[in-house]
C-alpha cells in the first residue's frame, strides 16, 4: 500500500505554525515513518521545482499557514491547492488573516512609506525602492508584487478544513494530524482541533454576573487572578472566541485575545465581542454610556485582532 | 437636431432599517397610513426590539451593499422590554467608534428613537438620513474593498 | 548570463531565494539573497493600545517570539518610565534563558545539524532532522526532543504558552512562579545544562573531529571580515537579557558602545531594489555596498559576533568553552561563518548554566513581580539579544499611550549584508566551470544557514513606493500629462 504523502507549506507567517508541528514531539518520527513528507520548506530541502513536478491531487493532504500577503503566498498556494486532494487552513492566519491581517488597516503605500518617511534609521536619498522587476549588471532579478489587503487562504483557493490558534496547541495539533492520517473526517469545512463552544467554558477563573461602569487597561491594573477578567474591566475575548486552547493565557493573567477565532454561528468575530461587551456595561444614561465607550482604547484593533481579514468588512476604508 | 441630453441618474442610497416592533415600526405604519411622504430609500425591516439589532447585522447590511443602516427603537423608559433600547444604545456607541475605525462617516448607521405616535418624526428623520447618505455617496463596500486588492 | 535558482532557501525560517548568475566560463559572477516576504507591523501598530505591543509583535516570529516580546516589554518600561521589581527582571531572564535553550537546540538539530550529521550533499530526503534521528539513534534524537520540550515548559510556567509566551506588562511580568514551578525549572535546567554538554561533544565528535569540516569551517569560502555588534554586562561579558551594545572593528577593538536608547546614532538603514529587507550599517562608517573590512558598515550580529564583542562567558563551563574556541580557531575575533556553529553551542552551555542559577536565586519566587506605572507615557527603546543578533524596540505614542510610531532593527536584518556576502562567497567557490548540483547548491545555502536567518522577523516592514506612471489623455487621445512616480 502506498504511504499516505503530506505536505506543510507557509505563507505570510510568523513561523509559529511550523514550531507547532514540532509540537507532535517524537511523534513526529512515528508519522514520518507512517506518511511520506513531500514538501516542508522549514524542515525539509525539496523546492518549488520539486512541488512543481508533483502530479496533480497526488498530495493526500497540505497543511498551509500563514495569510496570503503577495503574488507569491497566491501562486504557491494554488499551486498547493492543484496538487493536493486535501488543503487545510493550518493556523489563524491562514484561517482567519491573523496578526498580518492588521495591515488592512492600512495599505501597500502607507507600508512602503512608513520606512521610507517616518522611521529614523532609514538613510535613502537616491530614493530607491523595491521592484517587483530590476535589472542589475548581471541580469534580471524578480520580487513578489505586495497586495495592498490580506486575504485569508478561502479568500484565495478552496478550503477543505480549519485548525485554529496562534498557533494550535500542541494536544490540538496532535489530534487534528492523526485524524487526517487515520480518519475519519468531518464533512468539507469542518473546523477542527477546538470546541465549538466559547472559551469561558474552559477558563478556570469565578464568574458572576458582574457588569462594569469602566474599561481597565492591563498595565494600569494587577488583576485578580481566580476571577474574570471582564468583570474587572479587563477586556477579554473569551466570550467570542472558540475554546479547545486549554485558556492558557487566563492561566498567564493575561487576557483572550481571540486567537481561535469566531465560534461556529458567528459570521464575525469582532461583531460579536463588541455585543459582548457592551452588553456587560453598567451604564443607563447616554453620558455614562459614552464614558464608557471612550475608555475602550481600539475596538478594532482588540475586537478584530487576529480576524480582520475574515471579518465583513475585511479591510478599513482605503 | 436636437442633441442627446445625457441625464446623469441621481444616486439612491439603498438604506437598511431596523424598526422595532412596539415603537418605531408602528411610527412608520402611521407615517403611512397618514399620507406623509417619505423617501423609499429605507428597506424596513422589523424587529421584536431595538435590542435584538447585534452589531454584526449593521456589519452585514454595510458589506454586503448597503450605503447607510438605520436603527429605531422606543424612547428610553418606554421599551416593551423595559431596557432592551439601552442595550441598543450601548451597542451603537460602542459600534460607532469602532465605524470611525474602519471609515465609515458616522452619518451612514443612525439610531433614533421613534414612538407608535411620531409618524411625522419618522419620516422627517428618514428624509433627513437619505439626503445625508446622498451627499456622502454610495458606500459600495465590497467595490471598495476589491479596488485595492 | 545563465542563472541558477535556489527558491525557496529551506531549513531556515522565512522565505529566501538566491540567484547566481553564471558566466561563460559557468563560474560565479554574482549571487543575490532576495528576501520576497513582508509583513508590515511598523505601520500596522500605529493605532494600538501600547501595552499590547509584546503580544502583537510577538507574532513577529514564531521561532523566536520571546525575543520580541521581552525587548518589546522592556520598551515599554521606558515608555511608561517606570521599573520593573528585581524578581520581574529575573523572571523576564529566567524565561529568556530557556528559550535560548529552546532555539539554539531547534537550530543546531532541525535546522543546521542535518548539513553536518548527514552531509551537505547528502541525498535531499536525508537531508533533515528525521535523518538526524534515523542517524544518531532514537534515543538521542528523543533526548534531542525532550530538552527542547522542557525548556517550552519553563517558558510555559512563566508565560502560560509554550509558542508566542505572554507574561510581559511595563513594569513588570503578569505573575510570579510558585516554589513547585521554580524546582521543576531548577531540575530541567540541571538536565539542560548536562544536554548542552552533550551537544557540545556531538559537535566535537561530528564536526571538529572531521578534517573536512574543519577545512570547511576555516576556508575561505565561508568567511566574512566585518564589524562585530552584541550585548555585554558591566564586565563585557555575553548577556542576552541586558547590558551596554557594544560594537568592535574587524579586528576586534572597541569601535563603540552605547545604551539601547542611543541606537539612532550608531545604526542607519540601507534600502536596494531586488529585496525588500533592509541593511542596517554602521551610521558613523557609512554604506559602502556589499563588502567587509573597516572602512565598510556593514556589521554581523551573530552568537559569533555576541562571543567576539564579549572578554568572555559568565557562567564557568561556557566560560571555559569560550577559550577552547577561540584557542582552536588560533584568533580573536573570528569570522569564518561557520565558526558561528560553535559558537552557539558555547552560547547553549551559558543559556542552561544561567537558567539554573538564576532558578536558584532565592528571589525568584517573590510575589511582587510589577510595579504599575504612574507617569505618562511617551516613548522608549528596549533592546535584546535575540539569538540570531542584538533586537531594537523603539515605541512614540501620545499621551494616552496609544501607539504614534514603531521602529524596529530586527536580529537577522542586522545580518542581511554580510548573509548576502557569504552567500556570493559561498556561490563563488564552490561552483565552478557550471557544475551546479543539489549536494553544491546546498553548501552555497549552508553560508546563510549559519547565520540562523529569521525572515519573518527581517520583514516586519519595508520602506519605499511602487512605481507609478499615470497617463492623462484628453479626449481625442492626445496625452495631456504623464505623471511618473519612478
Amino acid at each position: 500500500m502506498t504511504k499516505m504523502k503530506i505536505a506543510f507549506n507557509w505563507a505570510s507567517s510568523c513561523g509559529g505554525c511550523e514550531i507547532a508541528i514540532l509540537e507532535l514531539g517524537t511523534k513526529l518520527v512515528d508519522l514520518a515513518n507512517k506518511v511520506d513528507i513531500v514538501f516542508w520548506p522549514a524542515a525539509l530541502d525539496y523546492k518549488y521545482s520539486d512541488l512543481e513536478a508533483m502530479a496533480d491531487n497526488s498530495i493526500d493532504v497540505a497543511f498551509e499557514n500563514g495569510a496570503i500577503q503577495n503574488s507569491e503566498d497566491e501562486h504557491i498556494a494554488k499551486l498547493l491547492r492543484a496538487k493536493s486532494k486535501l488543503l487545510v487552513a493550518f493556523g489563524a492566519c491562514a484561517y482567519l488573516g491573523g496578526i498580518p491581517s492588521l495591515a488592512n488597516t492600512t495599505n501597500r503605500d502607507g507600508i512602503f512609506a512608513s520606512s521610507y518617511k517616518e522611521t529614523p534609521t532609514t538613510v535613502n536619498p537616491e530614493k530607491t525602492f523595491p521592484q517587483t522587476k530590476v535589472q542589475v549588471r548581471e541580469g534580471e532579478l524578480t520580487l513578489p508584487e505586495f497586495y495592498n489587503t490580506v486575504k485569508t487562504l478561502d479568500q484565495t483557493v478552496d478550503v477543505d478544513y480549519y485548525v485554529p490558534g496562534c498557533p494550535p496547541v500542541g494536544e490540538q495539533v496532535s489530534k487534528v494530524i492523526n485524524q487526517f492520517v487515520d480518519g475519519p473526517l468531518p464533512p468539507k469545512g469542518a473546523v477542527l482541533g477546538a470546541s465549538d463552544k466559547s472559551l469561558c467554558h474552559e477558563c478556570k477563573r469565578i464568574r458572576t454576573d458582574g457588569k462594569i461602569t469602566k474599561i481597565v487597561r492591563t498595565y494600569q491594573t494587577i488583576s485578580d487572578p481566580q476571577k474574570c477578567l471582564l468583570e474587572q474591566g479587563v477586556i477579554c475575548m473569551g466570550p467570542a472566541t472558540r475554546g479547545g486552547c486549554g485558556s492558557i493565557c487566563l492561566d498567564a493573567n493575561a487576557p483572550c485575545r481571540g486567537c481561535y477565532g469566531p465560534l461556529p454561528k458567528a459570521i464575525d468575530q469582532g461583531g460579536k465581542m463588541l455585543s459582548a461587551l457592551s452588553s456587560i456595561f453598567d451604564a443607563q444614561s447616554e453620558e455614562d454610556i459614552q464614558k464608557l465607550v471612550d475608555s475602550v482604547p481600539d475596538p478594532l484593533g482588540t475586537f478584530y485582532r487576529f480576524s480582520l481579514g475574515r471579518s465583513l468588512l475585511r479591510r478599513t476604508k482605503p | 437636431m436636437i442633441a442627446a441630453i445625457e441625464v446623469e441618474k441621481r444616486f439612491e442610497p439603498k438604506i437598511v432599517g431596523f424598526l422595532c416592533r412596539w415603537c418605531s415600526y408602528a411610527g412608520a405604519d402611521l407615517a403611512g397610513t397618514s399620507r406623509i411622504k417619505y423617501p423609499p430609500n429605507i428597506n424596513a425591516i422589523r424587529v421584536n426590539c431595538s435590542g435584538r439589532v447585534d452589531p454584526t447585522l449593521v456589519l452585514k447590511a454595510l458589506a454586503s451593499g448597503a450605503d447607510g443602516v438605520f436603527i429605531a427603537g422606543c424612547h428610553p423608559g418606554d421599551c416593551h422590554y423595559t431596557n432592551g433600547n439601552i442595550k441598543t444604545l450601548r451597542r451603537f456607541k460602542l459600534l460607532q467608534k469602532m465605524l470611525d475605525q474602519f471609515g465609515i462617516e458616522r452619518e451612514r448607521v443612525r439610531l433614533e428613537w421613534v414612538s407608535a405616535s411620531e409618524g411625522e418624526r419618522y419620516a422627517r428623520v428618514v428624509k433627513g438620513m437619505t439626503e445625508d447618505v446622498r451627499s456622502l455617496g454610495p458606500l459600495n463596500w465590497k467595490r471598495t474593498v476589491e479596488a485595492v486588492a | 548570463m545563465k542563472t541558477v535558482t535556489i527558491n525557496p532557501v529551506t531549513r531556515l525560517e522565512g522565505h529566501g531565494k538566491i540567484s547566481i548568475f553564471l558566466n561563460d566560463e559557468g563560474n560565479v559572477e554574482n549571487a543575490y539573497f532576495q528576501v520576497p516576504e513582508l509583513r508590515g507591523f511598523e505601520k500596522f501598530c500605529e493605532g494600538r493600545p501600547v501595552e499590547e505591543m509584546p503580544d502583537i509583535t510577538s507574532r513577529i516570529c514564531g521561532v523566536c517570539p520571546e525575543a520580541h516580546h521581552i525587548a518589546s516589554t522592556k520598551a515599554l518600561d521606558q515608555v511608561f518610565h517606570v521599573e520593573p521589581p528585581p524578581a520581574a527582571k529575573k523572571l523576564r531572564e529566567l524565561l529568556y534563558s530557556a528559550f535560548f535553550i529552546a532555539d539554539h537546540i531547534t537550530h543546531f538539530y532541525i535546522l543546521a545539524g542535518p548539513d553536518f550529521v548527514m552531509g551537505p550533499s547528502a541525498p535531499k530526503a536525508e537531508r533533515n532532522i528525521l535523518g538526524v534521528i534515523g542517524k544518531v539513534g532514537l534515543e538521542v534524537g528523543s533526548s534531542v526532543i525532550k530538552h527542547r520540550s522542557d525548556a517550552l515548559d519553563v517558558i510555559a510556567m512563566i508565560g502560560g504558552k509554550r509558542i508566542h509566551p505572554s507574561c510581559g506588562v511595563p513594569g513588570g511580568v503578569s505573575k510570579p512562579i510558585t516554589e513547585d514551578e521554580r524546582a521543576r525549572i531548577e531540575s530541567i535546567a540541571k538536565s539542560e545544562v548536562e544536554f548542552a554538554k552533550f551537544t557540545m561533544k556531538l559537535f566535537d565528535d561530528i564536526v571538529l573531529k572531521n578534517k573536512d569540516y574543519v577545512n570547511l569551517i576555516t576556508s575561505d569560502n565561508y568567511a566574512t571580515e566585518t564589524y562585530c555588534m552584541g550585548t555585554v554586562d558591566e564586565q563585557s561579558r555575553v548577556n542576552f537579557y541586558d547590558g551596554k551594545i557594544r560594537v568592535v572593528d574587524p579586528e576586534g577593538h572597541e569601535f563603540a558602545k552605547f545604551p539601547a536608547a542611543d541606537y539612532q546614532q550608531y545604526i542607519s538603514e540601507h534600502v536596494e531594489p531586488w529585496t525588500y529587507l533592509k541593511f542596517p550599517y554602521l551610521k558613523k562608517i557609512g554604506w559602502k555596498g556589499l563588502v567587509g573590512g573597516k572602512d565598510s558598515g556593514v556589521y554581523k550580529a551573530t552568537p559569533l559576533a555576541r562571543l567576539n564583542v564579549s572578554e568572555g562567558m559568565a557562567t564557568p563551563t561556557a566560560q571555559a568553552e569560550y577559550k577552547r574556541l577561540y584557542e582552536t580557531l588560533g584568533q580573536k575575533p573570528v569570522h569564518s561563518t561557520l565558526a558561528t556553529h560553535w559558537a552557539r553551542l558555547v552560547e547553549l552551555v551559558y543559556a542552561s548554566e544561567r537558567l539554573l542559577q538564576l532558578s536558584q536565586d532565592p528571589d525568584i519566587t517573590n510575589p511582587n513581580v510589577r510595579n504599575i506605572p504612574t507617569q505618562t507615557p511617551d516613548e522608549g527603546v528596549g533592546a535584546v539579544e535575540a539569538p540570531r543578533g542584538t533586537l531594537f524596540h523603539h515605541y512614540k505614542t501620545d499621551a494616552k499611550g496609544m501607539v504614534k510610531n514603531v521602529n524596529l532593527i530586527v536580529a537577522t536584518t542586522n545580518n542581511h549584508a554580510a548573509i548576502s556576502m557569504s552567500i556570493k562567497q559561498a556561490a563563488e567557490g564552490f561552483i565552478k566551470k557550471g557544475e551546479v548540483s543539489d549536494g553544491i547548491l546546498n553548501m552555497v545555502e549552508m553560508a546563510f544557514r549559519a547565520y540562523d536567518p529569521c525572515y519573518a522577523c527581517a520583514t516586519h516592514t519595508l520602506p519605499g513606493q511602487m512605481p507609478l506612471d499615470i497617463k492623462i489623455y484628453n479626449r481625442n487621445r492626445a496625452i495631456l500629462h504623464n505623471i511618473r512616480r519612478p
